[in-house]
């Protein structure tokens, strides 16, 4: 269960990133989506102690490096990028703003440079001064620490000849720093409209121009937001305290928090955890809660326990390319006899997962209800597996009685899951069996083509809100790479004209964002059409909080924002 | 002194007719074993527990089809089942305000979900007993497996001596540094992926073939180093002498000669093979590289009791039970089994006890 929060899913392929990131919507203004349900239990002072308990640690703490929503939940704390999202609950937490520069600017040059000028008198948590060239060194450091997903960046100019060679990354091309006017310039080989949304993302925050041009492990550099590294330790646990350099420069894009310490602590279980916070000797559970204490939680400690739907999929890809889903029909057979309501109860029923059949998740840009493979089709919504139509879908295709594997993870949802999909495969006439692997293995081995995966058991979370997060990475020509362990679009799916259409959507999200949603709706509607995945259902988050916590915000970005809530 | 006439007791019984009486029924080695076990009440009622939980175990298709009226194989989230006359979902809604969470149906004490159901909504009863079947199967199949390789490895090795011996002993001894659970877990996990394809022969990874070979494999240097040590002690003898003098093959001297007076040693170790294969069999299976769903095994019901110890301890709790009882009745038949095969063996460890 840790693993679900613990690592943002999207481990993105940087490959993918150049094959399809052309152009798109800007989340700038705004993403198209309704509220994530954030709640506030009321507001609160500052100081105190904000003691966070979890039962692994992050790995290493570098900015450049850490690619986990754990550690990810502090950077923004102690860093600052050039902008970010909004720290706010709700859909405003995915609007773009500016942070360490003055404003957001527009992209001239046919959306290929970006001019920033950085706000004036700002300092590092070491008392140094914030400099346009530090820049130079946080994007350098993302081809040469490497960063996982560097791929993010490939666009900069020089940046694919960093991605060949990191040794010999020259950059000075692509960023052009002036230090005494406070400017930094991103040239571009390309259009990206989601360039300020990578931007807003850890990898790009800002460290001094003498960080070393490797991983820095435990201890990470200096930054500029109001908390500063106290310690780091990944047996033990981990403390910010406040940084005193630091002046709330903007309240939208890095309000002063309110809590004096946070703390980190390692170790426990998950139970053990949720005992603490229920004795108040700790204030939040970073962990999901365990299926067995949920009921528990719901019944004697519902008022400390916040729930907020996740924009993220978890889902069956179904390989295109190998019998018996090769067959459109089939997959589409596959897809009615899917029961979302099963994979809703194996995930912790109703209150925790809602069924889906599409690709993009409710409240994200581009999203439109959509649901083909239900009974009584027709509002978008899934009601039940129509066993019938898939039984007659599997007769026509041809391939009843072909022996299907199933690839799932050896985690309690993960092979639940994979065991039910088997069982609903076994009843419209497939022989299906399940194959359960190890998650770091299994996520490996259902990219490869290689292995010829039938079935695929997978989740992707978003990075950031835009709809090419899920559709062009997971579904698009240009990240499906054979013989690779790296190919996220594990189905091997390549349509051209809905890959023209995503390519359409990407260079109109520069200009049109509204347009290039639309657009995007479309494209979701076809991919499911096309049934490349089961999709099952959308996660949904529980917080659990001790009863001295208040100020509860959740972003769909960030999700909670831990600063933001007080300790009494 | 008490004990040492009672394990004398048995050897030399001499017969009611008496040695003046005619012919002298003889007594074979094993006859004489036998003769002991027998007697050795708290063997006999391990190797009584054992067969019952055998025979529970082999009648677990007629206990979910008559009894229980279920597939235990196949999940059953959106299912009922009737408890006192009224129907009941197996998997129920968390409650309180949030309703977070479903927890699968406890114990009814019933023929229905006698147990409770687990995380997806199996009966409980139905997967132990299917459990048991499974890893009885791969716990005496990967122990006869592994003495049958032993015995021939340790023949071989102790028999030839020399380059045969040193090849053998050393193979065995790379086996034999890898700590068991650790070579067993690298091997399950390669091979789990693709299962094992050896020139025409090739096993699927969701067979059972695939844990009893490689549990009888980790265990083999255990069985073979005793067995190859026996076999050393035997070969010195008269009578091997004797055979090699009327001109017996290398074959027959073996087979006919070594073998029935190092076989004890296998014979002593089985129970203790059995006992501990089933035990790594629960452990692989636990880690979910043993048995592949939706087959069941004592080790993947206690790991899908895993998540539900707070508030359904009876699914970990009840395979946790067979297992401790299959253990630990094979562990008393082992140690029963080599008093009756070798007193003296007990008669030392007796001494050193008291010492």
């Amino acid at each position: 269960m840790s693993s679900r929060r613990s690592i943002l899913i999207g481990v993105l392929a940087l490959t993918v990133m150049a094959a399809g990131c052309g152009g798109g919507s800007s989340s700038t203004s705004g993403s198209s989506g309704g509220s994530s349900s954030a709640s506030s239990t009321g507001g609160g002072g500052k100081g105190g102690t904000f003691t966070i308990l979890a039962n692994s640690n992050w790995g290493t703490a570098d900015p450049a490096k850490n690619y986990t929503l754990q550690e990810w939940q502090l950077l923004i704390l102690t860093h600052d990028g050039l902008v970010g999202f909004k720290r706010a609950g709700g859909t405003e937490g995915t609007k773009i703003v500016a942070d360490l520069a003055t404003e957001v600017p527009q992209p001239t040059d046919g959306g290929k440079t970006w001019t920033f000028t950085l706000r004036p008198g700002i300092k590092y948590s070491d008392g140094t001064d914030l400099k346009a060239s530090d820049f130079q060194r946080v994007f350098l450091r993302q081809f040469t620490v490497p960063g996982p997903a560097n791929g993010f960046y490939e666009p900069i100019v020089g940046a694919a000849e960093c991605l060949k060679s990191p040794k010999t990354c020259d950059l000075s091309k692509g960023i052009v720093t002036d230090d005494q006017a406070g400017t930094v310039t991103f040239h571009l080989t390309a259009p990206d409209p989601e360039f300020l949304d990578k931007l807003g993302l850890p990898f790009a925050f800002a460290v001094p121009g003498n960080t070393p041009l490797k991983d820095t492990g435990n201890n990470p550099p200096p930054g500029t937001g109001p908390y500063m590294w106290d310690h780091y330790d990944p047996n033990q646990g981990a403390k910010l305290v406040r940084n005193p350099y630091f002046k709330e420069w903007s309240a939208d894009a890095q309000p002063n928090g309110n809590p004096d310490v946070i703390e980190y602590k390692f170790g426990l279980t998950v139970e053990a955890e949720v005992t603490e916070v229920e004795n108040g000797t700790a204030d939040w559970v970073f962990d999901p809660p365990p299926a067995d204490r949920l009921n528990e939680i719901s019944t004697k400690y519902a008022d400390q326990a916040h729930v907020n739907p996740l924009t993220a999929d978890y889902y069956m890809a179904l390989n295109v390319n190998v019998p018996p889903f090769n067959n459109l029909q089939a997959r589409q057979a596959a897809n009615f006899a899917a029961d979302r309501a099963a994979y809703v109860k194996i995930y912790g029923g109703p209150s925790l997962a809602q069924p889906s059949c599409q690709v993009l998740p409710p409240n994200f840009p581009g999203y439109e209800p959509y649901c083909p493979y239900t009974t009584n089709p027709g509002d978008g919504q899934w009601h039940g597996p129509d066993i019938a139509k898939a039984k007659q879908l599997v007769e026509q295709s041809g391939t009843k009685g072909a022996k299907v594997a199933v690839v799932g993870t050896t985690d309690e949802v993960g092979k639940a899951l994979t065991e039910q999909v088997v069982a609903d495969l076994n009843a419209i006439g497939y022989k299906a069996t399940a194959k359960l692997l190890a998650g770091g293995v299994q996520y490996a081995y259902i990219q490869n083509s290689d292995n010829k995966v039938q079935v695929g058991y997978s989740q992707w979370y978003q990075d950031y809100p835009a709809a090419s997060d899920f559709l062009n990475i997971l579904l698009g020509c240009g990240s499906f790479h054979p013989h690779s362990d790296a190919s996220p679009n594990i189905s091997g799916f390549c349509d051209q004209t809905i890959q023209d259409k995503m390519d359409q959507a990407l260079k109109l999200g520069l200009t049109d964002p509204a347009g290039a949603n639309k657009l995007w709706a479309e494209v979701d509607h076809d991919v499911t059409d096309q049934a490349a995945w089961i999709t099952m259902f959308n996660p949904k988050l529980i917080d659990f909080l001790s009863k001295r916590v208040t100020g509860y915000q959740f972003s769909p970005q960030w999700y909670f924002l831990i600063a933001q809530a007080s300790v009494q | 002194m008490s004990d040492v006439a009672a394990l004398e007791q048995p050897i030399a019984p001499l017969p009611e007719e008496g040695i003046g009486s005619g012919a002298v029924a003889g007594r074979s080695p094993w006859e004489l074993a036998a003769r002991r076990l027998l007697r050795n009440r708290v063997a006999m009622a391990a190797l009584g527990l054992f067969v019952l939980i055998v025979l529970v175990s082999l009648a677990a298709p007629l206990y979910a089809e008559h009894i229980a009226h279920t597939d235990p194989f196949v999940p059953n989230l959106n299912g009922t089942t009737e408890v006192d006359g009224k129907q009941v979902p197996i998997m129920q809604q968390g409650g309180g305000a949030l309703k977070l969470g479903v927890t699968p149906i406890g114990p009814t004490w019933h023929s229905n979900f006698f147990l409770g159901a687990d995380n997806q909504g199996r009966d409980v009863m139905a997967r132990v007993l299917y459990g048991g079947r499974s890893s009885l199967l791969i716990g005496i199949g990967s122990a006869l497996i592994c003495g049958l390789v032993a015995v021939i490895v340790g023949l071989l090795a102790g028999f030839f001596g020399g380059l045969t011996d040193t090849v053998l002993s050393r193979t065995l001894d790379v086996i034999w540094a890898f700590p068991v659970y650790l070579l067993a877990i690298s091997i399950a996990t390669v091979l789990i992926t693709q299962g094992l394809s050896v020139g025409p022969f090739s096993i699927s990874a969701s067979s059972l073939w695939l844990p009893t070979l490689i549990i009888a494999v980790v265990y083999v240097p255990y069985v073979a180093r005793p067995v190859r040590g026996s076999v050393l002690s035997v070969r010195e003898k008269e009578f091997i002498d004797a055979a090699i003098a009327q001109g017996a093959s290398n074959t027959r001297l073996m087979l006919s000669e070594i073998l029935p007076n190092v076989i004890s040693v296998v014979i002593v170790l089985l129970p203790l093979m059995i006992a501990t294969t089933i035990l790594t069999e629960s452990a692989l299976s636990f880690l979910t590289i043993g048995v592949q769903p939706p087959q069941a095994s004592w080790g993947t019901v206690i790991s899908d009791g895993q998540q539900l110890l707070y508030t359904r301890p009876w699914v970990a709790i009840a395979p946790g039970i067979m297992i401790v009882l299959t253990v630990l009745s094979l562990n008393v038949l082992g140690d029963g089994i080599r008093d009756a095969l070798d007193p003296r063996a007990k008669r030392r460890i007796g001494r050193k006890a008291k010492a």
